[in-house]
């Protein structure tokens, strides 16, 4: 077993134990600190499989923004003083099957499926092999192939913005 | 060499995703359910990236997960907005209570 592949099980069950506990807790900020171990490490698994660029995209956009107007939520959104602010569960058994029979179904889709790779490539080839990094492949395919959903995706962020900060403004007119 | 094989990444997805299910299902606190559709925004990402690798000249998997990403950003800006919105109307941002209040 290679380091690469211990790395990325270290990584894995620290994903999911931490997901798992964000799951148990009932104090919603150890919640969001939870989350935030779970997004680090799928950074570590990203750089893991060569996707260094994700990774750090994962680590500014999540980390940096997502996961901070996360707690920014939970601080604005919370009149209790003093005391923690707590999430109660629902439906835990019903959702619990829910979530086992997707992951069921999933598994058994992964594990039967037949991956044609393509031919000639193997998954070391797979490695960018003149660059170390993999940014410069997606600049280029960022401003050729993928120009228009770059564009609109640009649009797309302009409008939830705005939108956002139009919710958010208070009502002058109660 | 350093590969990590596919079956196991693509595993780790379908258990994130199905975490993230559970969260948006039994979870009550909608900031909560919110971190769960992020975590299964990330599950959805790691699959793109897996299969990146085996077809790594276009890139297209990557690049899609960049777009996923902007997607969530967006997505989770609107939705806190909403939450803090609600928050100022109900004073509370319990699903069931909401639900309650507006008797629907």
């Amino acid at each position: 077993m290679s380091l690469v592949l211990i790395f990325f099980y270290v990584f894995g069950f620290l994903a999911i134990a931490s997901a798992a506990f964000m799951l148990a807790t009932k104090n919603v900020l150890y919640a969001a600190f939870g989350l935030l171990v779970t997004l680090l490490s799928l950074a570590a698994i990203f750089i893991l499989l060569f996707a260094d660029f994700v990774a750090i995209t994962q680590l500014m956009v999540y980390v940096g923004g997502v996961l901070v107007l996360i707690l920014f939520g939970v601080m604005l959104s919370n009149q209790v003083q003093g005391r923690a602010v707590q999430s109660e569960s629902v439906n835990g058994i019903s959702g619990g099957l829910v979530a086992s029979a997707i992951f069921g179904g999933l598994a058994y889709l992964i594990l039967s499926a037949d991956y044609l790779l393509p031919e000639g490539i193997t998954v070391a080839d797979a490695a960018p092999a003149n660059t170390k990094s993999s940014i410069i492949a997606i600049g280029i395919r960022l401003i050729t192939n993928f120009a228009l959903p770059f564009e609109v995706a640009s649009l797309i962020l302009l409008i939830a913005l705005m939108g956002a900060a139009y919710i958010s403004t208070e009502d002058k007119h109660e | 060499m350093n590969n990590i094989p596919l079956i196991p990444v693509l595993l780790l997805g379908a258990v994130l995703f199905c975490l993230g299910i559970l969260a948006v299902i039994t979870k009550r606190h909608a900031i909560v359910v919110l971190m769960g559709i992020e975590l299964i925004f990330n599950a959805a990402n790691l699959n793109l990236v897996a299969f990146n690798r085996h077809q790594p000249d276009l890139m297209q998997g990557q690049v899609f997960s960049v777009f996923v990403m902007v997607i969530a950003a967006a997505e989770s800006a609107v939705a806190l907005a909403i939450i803090l919105k609600v928050y100022s109307y109900f004073k509370t941002v319990n699903l069931d209570q909401i639900r309650h209040e507006t008797d629907v």
